[in-house]
């Protein structure tokens, strides 16, 4: 395909969908699945049938709409409006045109915080393309970036575009990428990789997922043009092998982009030849480390390895790999089409862009949202995730899942950003945002997190097999009430030697989370050890001999 | 026990067989393709035997000791036949703070710890880190299908329903 087709087909499908009466799109992303979206969609495509108005009214899925809480939702595109709780009997109506009259209880305001306090750049096309249709994303000018890099720019200006944008690698670190990508371009050598991290292990996350169900393209538009400025000619999207329909789409998708000569070889009629292949994970968490993912795509037990050297020297195969985040990937085609210029304009002085975060725990909104940098938490939780139900009290937003930490009530106000979270003990992460309320123990909650390292430790080295053991077990005496004073200096002196010792990030940032529960809720640990008492009525501990405090169930 | 067709009898000429070579010479028997292999054959198969993991070692040429260590190391893969129901509780952050503790104590009570398959060989418990379903939370995948916000009462009426004792 040429340039030029690539406008025609563009041209041609926004006059096609704008002749129709009504488009209908369905979220199929799988919170809107599993409330039962297939059944509506089926409805909705068996009225059309049956009204004979094929020719007017098209019904398509699409990516997460962003609030599943209220799921399944539909949107009609005449009029943008978005409806909630939809169900196969709403088919009727909607495909009338009867939407606004009929169903009008179940609008969503468009005017809600939960949509004008978000900017949708990795996620714009989520909920308004079919991902299963390379002509809706051709529409909405997809692949117009991959263009104009390889026809107008050469590797290094696209390596500049994206210095001068800011962007930091969205996977947890947020190295910059522009510079990951030069060092990667730099290496002279003929083979290199470019691989996709979307292993996505943090519990309680699920942005990746849904920019690879909702968008597919945009990820492999961005690694093509990785790919053609780092001089790599193939690429591997390493995916969690829980995330089926992410696999499937993008399956479909690659194999559109290849027909279409936007993937393959002699890509937009040039030298430029580019390849994705997908790898699928096995379920392992430390696989999303880097070193450990490439030992996986080379068909290994998934261990890390020391680094120095790091993957864009020695990586797949001993040869130069740029490996980046789904979401990385995911700013890359804006960028390139709009100028890093203009992206840095977003955001804060050291963290630009957006953030996509995946919000869930006792909060109103749960669901997919995108941020500009540096938008407070107290944005995020009440305005934009409509507080806490049923009236209970806010204690604590973690972010960074297990690698991360507890951020109490006194910093709802602080900018969210990579270093104002460093700062108070916790990290930016993947983009995971779990709100707890009064009900939850912060020490059953460090226990949880122990709990899931220890699972998911590799063995490897000994700091993180034993050491998340140890304090495992710690924390589980203090949640029994089985511990006692010199319990904590214990963990504390353990946290220290698993972050100076152990051989990868997972055992490094094991500790954080009880570290920062013990910094902020310290009180919670003393009412556990010493008066056998859960604050949170959580756990359920012995009534201690030296008091006779109601033991809470 | 559960009834599975027995991959160790070699007489056993069935499309499994076909389909698991093909895979492997997509991947032209190379080493490194051994998780997309091992992938195939536990779709296959259902499970992974002792004799499968030989037939793949010898065929992709690595040490069988290689083939048992990726096995045995992702979670995915089961070296045991699967009950004839499944229930895998997702114990994600999300569904955590939701009560999922709750339900997995009621299926370690009635059934299997998470990881194995109860005794009669009817269900078999799994646990799974977010199955990215968390507005859903507390969620369980039953037989391929989410059981969103279930409670321990629902999932006990479940277990009724299908004869669990
Ligand atoms: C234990 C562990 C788990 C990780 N899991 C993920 C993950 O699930 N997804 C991800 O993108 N990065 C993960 N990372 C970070 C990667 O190692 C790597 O830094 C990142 O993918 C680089 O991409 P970026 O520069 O675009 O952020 C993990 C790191 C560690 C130590
Ligand atoms: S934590 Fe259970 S679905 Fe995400």
């Amino acid at each position: 395909m040429t340039f030029e087709d690539l406008l025609e087909q563009q041209a041609k499908e926004i006059a096609r969908q704008q002749g129709l009466r009504e488009r209908i799109y369905c979220c199929t992303a799988a919170g809107c699945v599993s409330s039962g979206a297939d059944a509506i969609k089926k409805a909705i495509d068996e009225e059309i049938k049956a009204r004979g108005v094929g020719a007017e009214v098209e019904c398509c899925g699409t990516g997460c709409m962003g609030l599943c809480s209220k799921g399944p939702l539909v949107r009609t595109q005449s009029d943008g409006t978005i409806y909630a709780a939809v169900t196969p009997e709403d088919a009727g109506a909607l495909v009338a045109g009867q939407g606004a009259n009929l169903l009008a209880d179940r609008k969503l305001d468009p005017q809600a915080d939960f949509f004008i306090k978000q900017e949708k750049i990795v996620l714009a096309n989520s909920g308004t393309v079919d991902p299963e249709r390379l002509s809706d994303y051709i529409a909405a000018g997809g692949y117009q970036a991959l263009a104009r890099a390889v026809m107008e720019l050469t590797p290094q200006q696209v390596i500049e575009e994206v210095k001068r944008s800011g962007l930091r690698g969205r996977g947890g670190a947020g190295y910059s990428t522009g510079l990951k990508w030069e060092l990667v371009a730099k290496q002279p050598v003929d083979t290199k990789y470019v691989v996709c991290n979307a292993d996505e292990g943090d519990p309680g996350a699920f942005m990746d997922r849904s920019i690879l169900e909702g968008d597919p393209h945009r990820v492999l538009e961005g690694m093509a043009i990785a790919g053609y400025a780092v001089g790599a000619q193939q690429g591997y999207i390493y995916v969690r092998g829980e995330y089926g329909l992410a696999i499937q789409r993008l399956q479909a998708a690659i194999k559109q982009a290849e027909r279409e000569r936007l993937l393959g070889s002699r890509i937009f009629e040039d030298n430029f030849q580019f390849r994705i292949d997908l790898r699928i994970g096995a379920g392992a968490f430390v696989c999303g480390e880097e070193t450990a993912l490439i030992a996986s795509i080379e068909g290994k037990r998934g261990q890390p390895r020391q680094r120095p050297p790091y993957p864009p020297e020695s990586g797949l195969w001993g040869k130069p790999t740029l490996l980046n985040n789904v979401e990385t990937f995911g700013n890359i085609a804006p960028i390139v089409a709009k100028g890093g210029d203009w992206f840095a304009t977003i955001g804060t002085p050291t963290s630009k862009g957006t953030k996509v975060f995946a919000l869930a725990g006792k909060i109103e909104n749960t669901g997919l949202i995108e941020v500009p940098m540096g938008t407070s938490l107290r944005t995020i939780v009440f305005e934009i995730g409509g507080g806490i139900p049923e009236g209970r009290a806010f204690k604590a937003a973690q972010t960074g899942g297990p690698s991360g930490g507890c951020i109490p009530p006194q910093f709802l106000d602080i900018p969210v950003d990579y270093e104002s979270l460093h700062k108070i003990g916790s990290i930016m992460g993947s983009g995971g945002l779990i709100v707890m309320d009064d009900t939850s123990c912060m020490v059953d909650v460090a226990r949880f997190f122990m709990d899931f390292c220890m699972d998911e430790s590799c063995g490897k080295c000994i700091p993180c097999r034993a050491g998340t053991v140890q304090m495992h077990d710690i924390l589980q005496r203090i949640t029994k009430g089985e511990a006692n004073e010199n319990d904590v200096a214990l963990l504390e002196q353990l946290a220290k030697l698993l972050r100076e010792t152990s051989l990868c990030g997972l055992g490094q940032t094991a500790p954080n989370p009880v570290m920062s529960t013990l910094n902020y809720f310290s009180g919670e640990y003393e009412a556990h050890i010493r008066d056998h008492r859960c604050p949170a009525g959580h756990c359920v501990l012995p009534a201690a001999a030296s008091s006779n405090r109601e033991v809470q169930a | 026990m559960p009834v599975v067709t027995k991959p160790d009898v070699p007489a056993v000429k069935d499309n499994r067989e076909r389909f698991l070579e093909r895979a492997m010479s997509r991947h032209h028997y190379s080493g490194d393709a051994l998780i997309e292999v091992l992938h195939t054959a536990q779709e296959l198969y259902g499970f992974l035997t002792p004799a499968l993991l030989k037939t793949i070692a010898r065929k992709l040429r690595l040490p069988p000791s290689r083939v048992l260590g990726v096995a045995t190391f992702y979670h995915f893969f089961s070296l045991e036949p699967k009950g004839e129901h499944s229930m895998i509780v997702c114990t994600g952050t999300a569904c955590y703070v939701a009560g999922a503790q709750g339900l997995m104590r009621v299926l370690e009570h009635r059934c299997a710890k998470a990881g194995s398959t109860s005794p009669d060989g009817k269900m078999s418990v799994q646990a799974a880190r977010c199955i990215g379903s968390c507005g859903l939370a507390p969620a369980v995948i039953y037989d391929g299908k989410i059981l969103p916000r279930l409670t321990p009462d629902q999932l006990n009426a479940e277990l009724d329903r299908i004869g669990v004792k």
